[in-house]
């Protein structure tokens, strides 16, 4: 059990029988007044979010959460399937709940699956994925006009930017917390 | 973690402050840090020790010296408030407060006024600072207004409305205080009677007390008071707060009944309580207040 005094950003508590997280968080207390507790709370299953303060007296339930590591199959009309390669169990996450993290579920990729009770509810990537590059303009050396980085197209669709000399075909790897180009992969 | 320079700012403002008060002919006093019985505030949690209470506030002990006699004194000391932490809060922070006997707390706010105006000179700063992207003037007369006009004006509503509905300090953070943030400072005054705290009912109008806080760049830089000196008064507000603490399931501390015998000999005098860390975030212009400490709870 939580008091309001424990509420801080990135706590996750349970309302409802929902797991929520504390995604803003302000402490006040106005002359000689009361301390208030104003929280931005998301929905870690369905994503909605409200806004309330609370105060000292008020209390919380703590959301139990559990991590499974699990290996990304394939998607299927916005559904993204997951296995647990230890028992084989299967599980699904929709796009909303997978959100970026699309851009670099490749086939057999090890994730981090988050789950309430027996509920999948979000999704962690590997810190560095190495992803091919599908469609790239082509690099005319000496050409300075297009300046020092181009977009280009990966295998999962997403489009990044990257320096001028990386060409269709490459493996380069990114960042999956910033999303930025960190280096081409040498093979 | 604060700039280096943000330091060196601090301890100039906090010596520009003790030659502003020592210059008027106030006496330092240094009054002890672990106390026996804390004034029993609703809102305000002390943090008991194997020792005794550390104070939230010096307020009882100087007011312990009015009464001896000592009629302009001054400290400034560390507090303790348990549970208060944000970017405005610290468990442990630095307070000014300074008492002055035949005071009362309109001569106060003009004593805040001049006391800033000197830190700003001393400190090189000019009157006129951004804080926080915003420009705030204290050359010009500062604003007032009281909490009654506020209310009206930014929340539509009666002070006594909102304590009827049970949500005063949530309007007060909402609407009140942002709209304060104006450009200048403001003395947001005469609080209700039923908010009086440890200040005295205004005779011509006893709905309200004489209590202000000053407001700079959004912030609550201090709380001040004409002082209650009726010990019966006083000690009937204390025995409520106490019975208010102990609805709420807070520890109840000894009663202070030396503080109370004292009272009737104190004279009529104003006093206020001052953050000073506030005033520091102020003119380094820190969104946190962790930016103009050497240390918080976190980083020791």
């Amino acid at each position: 059990m939580y008091n309001a005094s424990d509420l801080r950003k990135g706590l996750k508590i349970q309302i409802d029988g929902d797991p929520y997280i504390i995604v803003d968080f302000t402490f006040s207390k106005p002359g000689k007044g009361q301390a208030l507790y104003k929280c931005k709370l998301k929905n870690m299953i369905n994503g909605s979010g409200f806004e309330r303060t609370y105060r000292s007296g008020d209390t919380f339930e703590q959301a139990v959460l559990d991590e499974r590591n699990m290996q990304y199959l394939y998607n299927q009309e916005n559904e993204y399937h997951f296995m647990d390669t230890d028992n084989y169990e299967q599980v699904m996450l929709n796009e909303e709940q997978v959100g970026d993290v699309k851009n670099y579920l490749i086939d057999n990729l090890e994730v981090v699956i988050l789950f309430f009770g027996t509920i999948p509810i979000g999704i962690t990537p590997p810190n560095f994925v190495n992803l091919t590059v599908t469609q790239a303009d082509p690099w005319v050396k000496g050409d300075t006009s297009s300046g020092d980085s181009k977009p280009v197209t990966l295998e999962t669709g997403y489009v990044l930017r990257v320096p001028p000399f990386i060409e269709e075909g490459i493996k380069i790897q990114v960042d999956t917390r910033t999303g930025e180009y960190v280096t081409r992969v040498k093979e | 973690m604060p700039e280096k320079s943000s330091l060196f700012l601090r301890a100039k403002i906090i010596q520009s402050i003790r030659l502003f008060f020592i210059n008027r002919g106030y006496l330092e006093v240094e009054t002890p840090v672990v106390i026996p019985a804390p004034a029993p505030e609703t809102n305000i949690d002390a943090i008991k020790t194997d020792i005794g209470f550390l104070q939230t506030s010096p307020e009882l002990c100087m007011k312990r010296l009015l009464a001896r006699g000592y009629s302009k004194i001054f400290q400034i000391c560390k507090c303790f408030r348990d549970g208060e932490r944000g970017h405005l809060h610290l468990p442990e922070f630095t307070m000014l407060e300074w008492y002055t006997a035949g005071a009362d707390y309109f001569d106060l706010m003009k004593e805040c006024e001049d006391m800033i105006k000197h830190v700003l000179n001393e400190t090189g700063m000019g009157q006129v600072i951004d804080y926080q992207g915003k420009s705030i003037d204290f050359s010009k007369e500062w604003d007032k207004i009281t909490v009654r006009e506020a209310f009206k004006k930014f929340a539509g509503k009666t002070p006594e409305e909102t304590i009827e509905s049970d949500d005063f300090d949530e309007i007060m953070v909402s609407d009140v205080e942002p709209a304060l943030n104006n450009g200048r400072p403001v003395f947001l005054y005469n609080y209700l009677s039923s908010q009086a705290a440890l200040s005295r009912i205004n005779k011509d109008d006893p709905s309200v007390s004489e209590r202000f806080e000053l407001y700079a760049g959004g912030l609550e830089l201090a709380n001040a008071f004409s002082e209650l000196t009726d010990s019966e008064e006083q000690k009937k507000r204390f025995l409520e707060e106490a019975q208010n603490r102990k609805k709420a399931g807070k520890i109840s501390y000894p009663f202070p009944d030396k503080f109370i015998n004292d009272l009737e000999h104190m004279p009529p005098s104003a006093g206020i309580a001052f953050g000073v860390d506030r005033l520091v975030m102020l003119l380094t212009n820190s969104s946190s207040i962790d930016e103009v400490v050497t240390f918080t709870p976190e980083t020791l």
